[in-house]
């Protein structure tokens, strides 16, 4: 069996608590919440905190609400939490769509939204044990110095993966970051950066608290998945769109593309060609097709990158069709 | 071999013995067992594909905490293997490292973890040497082969035979196709990683237990390499938590921890991670295939000529054996007169590939039908039809010597021909709908052991004792499949007892007789023939003592429900307990035996030993699919087949073999591929030893399956039972490739099917360029002239001939 490293677990209460230990700590701690990625990484020692500080018994991060301003989850909330919420399942049908199609059933009571929007990227060179590593002389991401995918590229190209991404941030979701310093909000398009290394821009000692989805307010969304089984499968493509129509004409739209790039890509050309005009046939082609533009997947995940490229315009179609005709 | 007597017990569909404990999680495998002062071990695998190793240092690691022993390849410089052919493996790399997770050296330490941590402060200093990563690498000259046997440079071995006068079958035909596909490798994924126990006692003698299909051939290679006598060694096969033939081979953990309890006097274990499984591998070969084959205006087959290319990976393991079977089974289902098959087999440094649910014959039946397939489209033939029309016949001798008993693939065939609306349906669904057909064939049990010798391939002890009770001993080694189950029903329903009341004693080298092991579907037949001759004898020991008791002849003596009686007057008669002193009173103490052997083959021409069985199990599938051309992805809705088992002696067992045959079947159909890089370093790694990377369908992809049994009762058979375990996993793969045809149009001529190359497929059509993906080319492979066999029908006699036959009977 694959065994975890040794490492000292904390069990804060409070967030404060949780800040102060961590600024105790430095940089050799990690926050975990349902530790469904973190831990299989520290098997793999992708990862090697010395001390993990678990998030599971803070109760302000396990909030779920709804109200006037629309839907706050904390981070903590477990997928299944949000999968099975009455408010959310009618606000934001697109987002617990996206949600119920993490992982699996057991992983979903573990794995929480923040975790998830705070996943590790993704690469086959990378998430692959020790000795695997080793055999390959490590890369860029851990322990090496090259990029295995694209030995000339200065930077690491692992891949965004999570799914809720996408679709929360076509829904103008924004996130809450605590550190000693005291909380900020930005949009959470704003949390990540197109690095496979430095996928965020959050400061290793922020805690991220909550993740707030303003109401609908004539907004609908889609979120389309490409991945191998429809049992479990990280996406290796994903779509998230979302429309807001003045009588029969798009007036606004956010699309993004997730799992082809280290960040969510934002396909603002695709939205320029949607402006203004009705969601049919033609304007659905020719955002699709501007949206394929953008997509740019490397050979590190499943399916041949060629075919993912070629499958964005489809995907991008898929799901501006979904508010074609459901909006 | 069965008995007469109208069955109560062998054809239900009764619960297996081992249901309960499985349900519950209390059967004991072998990760479950602890004993006290138990160490653990842990192996540094290689982290070069190929590289000579020249020094390695041990010190560091033997110091580090909790560490008890360090073993090398110098403490274990005997080799072994499964094949007596191929002994090219040692249980720690002496001198060079053939593949990426090659075990150069064994920690044994007080925890798990510390065994973990120590492997670090191992140091390991190799000398690289070129890495082989493909079937076309390992067919080019070789500085320096992988191994210093085989038939030249990385060519572990080339095989040529003929079968009749194929030129002349050639030039008799009306048509001559020749295409060449290709078969990725894939691996079994068994659920339960392999794990083992030594325990090496005070009494000088060794206890494995180990989650192996093949327990006799464990104990006879820890008998040479550790170099003791065989009768000091006990191998106990623990419960296989899944096997699909990747627990056959005899492994290096299993040696490495009897050593290390041998030094270190205590129990040693290793459970494998999943990254190891996959580094232990044995599974299917990737295969490189063209096929040549004539054929008359409606159908009929006048020659065939089958050429493969197999990329065995870095030792021999089975692979001899598989190449052979690459070419043995094609002329089972369809007459084929004339015959020509070339293999070979190349060292490439990955893990070893060996025998896979199915052993060398999914790749040529994949080929073989879809080849089958092209010809009906092409001759505008109904691909069920061409089929039908030209079944090889029951109790026949086929081109190559392989001896037909009953043979139910028509049936098979007409059930599923009936049951998918083939007739109305196939060819004539909206386009993106289509339905594709295949069949196949598989041994019921190798004829010949896999070391050459004259005892019986399986034996069974049975002893009754004065309580009525009855413990049944067989060397069989349940794997999941239901083996332990069919010998308590076997027994069972001689002695009119229930299976439930039964003791088994299996797969435990000190306890039970020999049976070969679980491989090649033969336990049923074999320890099933076994187990009634050792009933039989039993019931016609305690059967003479209540007839006597009775004063009836012993011919009337019936038993039933736990109650040995007048069969003309039931009441008359008494328990089988009471029976069971009768008997023991009279003959003193009870106990009997049975074994198997199966006959003799037909074919006496060298390699005539790989193909022959005492029966051949035939299925057929016919496969819906529904395919978005925009994309390529396609789904499979629904699978209806039909399987020829002879006769079910549990009906539920033999649905769950043929369904879960489909479902492996699919997964290689649809997706799984055990890839490699070869870019990165120039190291040739396994692209992602995971299961969530290796992709294989979950429940949730499996489809509704339509299941049809044909009992077809094969004289050979326990009841006329023939196999169920891999035969129905075999049509699959060339069925959905098929069905893809009819929906799209494009032929895929590469397993798996994805949908990345199905949308390949069809750009190249709408490009006009042919309409298929597939091998591009056969690679030049340098076979032998074949030897030449006449065919029963040119009046051969099984033998090898020195020169090519002519029809006409003489030598070209
Ligand atoms: C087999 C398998 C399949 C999977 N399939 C999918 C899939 O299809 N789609 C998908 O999106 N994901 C998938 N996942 C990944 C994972 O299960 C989910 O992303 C899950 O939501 C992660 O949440 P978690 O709470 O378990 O994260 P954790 O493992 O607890 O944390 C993830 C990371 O975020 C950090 N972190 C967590 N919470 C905070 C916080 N509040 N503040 C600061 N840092 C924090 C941790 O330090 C860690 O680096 C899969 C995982 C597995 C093992
Ligand atoms: S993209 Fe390159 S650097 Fe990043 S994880 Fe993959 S191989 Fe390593």
């Amino acid at each position: 069996m694959m065994r975890l490293p040794r490492f000292r677990y904390f069990a804060p209460t409070s967030v404060k608590e949780a800040l102060r230990i961590r600024a105790g700590e430095g940089e050799s701690a990690a926050f975990v919440a349902g530790g469904t990625d973190l831990y299989p990484n520290m098997k793999r020692r992708q990862q090697t905190p010395k001390t993990v500080i678990g998030l599971s018994r803070i109760p302000s991060l396990a909030r779920l609400r709804a109200g006037a301003d629309g839907l706050r989850i904390g981070s903590a909330v477990p997928l299944s939490e949000i999968e099975n919420h009455r408010k959310a399942r009618r606000l934001f049908p697109a987002l617990v769509h996206a949600v119920s199609e993490i992982s699996t059933p057991p992983l979903r009571n573990m794995g929480t939204l923040g975790g998830n929007v705070l996943l590790d990227t993704r690469c086959n060179y990378y998430d692959q044990n020790y000795e695997w590593r080793q055999a390959i002389d490590f890369c860029m991401k851990k322990d090496g110095t090259v990029c295995w995918v694209a030995p000339g590229s200065p930077k690491c190209l692992a891949v965004q993966s999570a799914d809720s991404v996408p679709i929360l941030i076509a829904l103008r979701a924004r996130a809450v970051l605590a550190s000693p310093g005291g909380e900020r909000e930005i949009p959470l398009e704003e949390l990540y950066a197109n690095d496979g290394i430095r996928y965020l821009t959050k400061r290793p000692d922020e805690l991220l608290t909550e993740i707030r989805i303003p109401p609908p307010d004539g907004w609908t969304a889609s979120y389309r998945k490409l991945r191998r089984r429809g049992a479990f499968d990280f996406p290796v493509l994903a779509v998230g769109a979302a429309v807001r129509r003045e009588g029969d004409r798009v007036a606004e739209s956010r699309i993004l593309l997730g799992a082809v790039a280290s960040a969510p890509v934002r396909a603002s050309r695709a939205e320029a060609v949607l402006a203004g005009r009705p969601l049919d046939g033609a304007s659905i082609r020719e955002a699709s097709e501007a949206a394929a533009v953008v997509s740019r997947p490397m050979d590190n995940t499943d399916f041949s990158f060629l075919w993912r490229k070629e499958m964005t315009g489809q995907w991008v179609g898929m799901a501006l069709g979904d508010l074609s005709r459901g909006g | 071999m069965s008995s007469r007597r109208p069955t109560r017990i062998v054809g239900r569909p009764f619960t297996r013995v081992d249901g309960a404990a499985k349900v519950t999680g209390q059967t004991k495998f072998a990760d479950d067992l602890a004993l006290p002062r138990m160490l653990h071990c842990k192996l540094l695998r290689a982290k070069v594909a190929h590289a000579r190793i020249l020094a390695i240092d041990v010190s560091k690691a033997l110091a580090a905490p909790g560490v008890v022993a360090v073993a090398t390849g110098r403490d274990l410089p005997v080799p072994f293997g499964i094949l007596p052919v191929s002994q090219d493996e040692h249980a720690l790399c002496p001198d060079r490292v053939r593949y990426v997770g090659d075990p150069v050296a064994a920690i044994a330490a007080t925890s798990e973890d510390a065994a973990f941590d120590a492997l670090d402060l191992v140091r390991v200093e190799y000398e690289p040497l070129p890495p082989v990563g493909t079937i076309e690498e390992g067919l080019a000259p070789a500085a320096v082969p992988i191994h210093d046997h085989g038939d030249q440079g990385n060519i572990h071995k080339l095989v040529a035979m003929q079968f009749g006068d194929v030129d002349e079958g050639f030039a008799r035909a009306d048509r001559v196709y020749d295409n060449t596909y290709f078969y990725e490798g894939n691996t079994h994924l068994a659920l339960e990683q392999h794990a083992s126990v030594a325990d090496f006692g005070p009494d000088g003698k060794l206890t494995l237990w180990s989650s192996t299909q093949t327990p006799h051939y464990v104990h006879r290679a820890l008998a040479k390499v550790l170099g003791m006598p065989a009768s000091r060694i006990r191998v106990i096969a623990t419960p296989n938590g899944g096997g699909f033939g990747g627990k056959s081979d005899v492994f290096n953990h299993e040696i490495v921890v009897a050593h290390l309890s041998r030094v270190t006097g205590r129990p040693v274990k290793i459970c494998l991670t999943r990254e190891e499984v996959f580094y232990c591998h044995r599974g299917r070969h990737p295969t490189l295939m063209r096929v040549r084959t004539g054929v008359k205006k409606d159908g009929a087959i006048t020659a065939l000529h089958f050429q493969t290319a197999l990329d065995g990976g870095g030792y021999g393991s089975y692979g001899v054996a598989s190449t052979y079977y690459t070419g043995a089974l094609q002329t089972v289902t369809y007459r084929v007169p004339t015959y020509r098959f070339e293999g070979a087999r190349v060292f490439t440094n990955k893990p070893p590939c060996g025998p896979k649910r199915g052993h060398g014959t999914p790749q040529p039946r994949f080929a073989l039908e879809a080849e089958l397939d092209r010809i009906a489209c092409d001759l505008g033939l109904d691909p069920a039809a061409i089929r039908r029309e030209h079944l090889q016949p029951a109790n026949s001798l086929t081109a190559n010597y392989l001896r037909v008993g009953s043979m139910g693939l028509g049936a098979c065939i007409d059930k599923v021909v009936a049951a998918s609306g083939w007739k109305k349906r196939r060819g004539k669904l909206p386009f993106g709908r289509g339905l594709g057909i295949a069949c196949s064939s598989y041994l019921t049990g190798a004829g010949l052991p896999i070391y050459w010798n004259q005892m019986p391939q399986s034996g069974v002890q049975l002893k009754v004792d004065r309580g009525g009770g009855v413990t049944v001993f067989c060397g069989s080694t349940e794997i999941g499949q239901g083996s332990d189950t069919i010998l308590a029903a076997i027994v069972a329903e001689i002695l009119g007892i229930d299976p439930l009341d039964i003791r088994l004693v299996t797969g435990d080298t000190d306890l039970t007789p020999v049976d070969l092991g679980s491989y090649s579907s033969r336990v049923t037949l074999m320890t099933g023939n076994a187990a009634i001759q050792a009933a039989e004898r039993a019931r016609e020991l305690i059967a003479g003592a209540v007839a006597k008791k009775l004063e009836l002849p012993p011919e009337r003596i019936g038993f039933a429900e736990g109650r040995v009686f007048d069969v003309e007057n039931p009441e008359k008669g008494m328990t089988f307990p009471e029976a069971a002193v009768a008997g023991e009173s009279l003959h003193g103490t009870l106990g009997t035996v049975g074994h198997y052997r199966p006959p003799p083959s037909a074919g006496r021409y060298r390699g005539a030993g790989v193909g022959p069985s005492p029966a051949y199990s035939y299925s057929a599938a016919v496969v819906e699919v529904e395919v978005d051309p925009e994309t390529g992805i396609y789904a499979v809705p629904k699978i209806w087949i039909a399987h020829d088992v002879g006769k079910c002696i549990n009906a539920a067992l033999v649905m769950g073999q043929v369904e879960g045959s489909v479902y492996m079947g699919l997964g290689e159909a649809m997706m799984e591929e055990m890839a490699y890089r070869t870019d990165a370093n120039r190291n040739v790694v396994h692209k992602f030893p995971s299961v969530l990377e290796y992709k294989s369908p979950t429940t949730l992809e499996m489809p509704e399956v339509e299941t049809f049994l044909v009992e077809d009762p094969d004289p050979n058979g326990p009841y006329g039972a023939k196999e169920v375990g891999q035969g129905p996993l075999l049509p699959i793969p060339p069925a959905v490739a098929n069905a893809v045809y009819d929906a799209v149009g494009v032929r895929v001529d590469e397993v798996p099917v994805t949908p990345e190359k199905v949308r390949r497929a069809l750009k190249a059509k709408a490009q006009g360029k042919p309409a298929r993906v597939g091998p591009e080319r056969f690679p030049a492979v340098p076979y032998p002239e074949p030897i030449h066999v006449r065919t029963p029908e040119e009046g051969g006699d099984g033998k090898a001939e020195d020169a090519p036959v002519t029809a006409a009977g003489g030598v070209r």
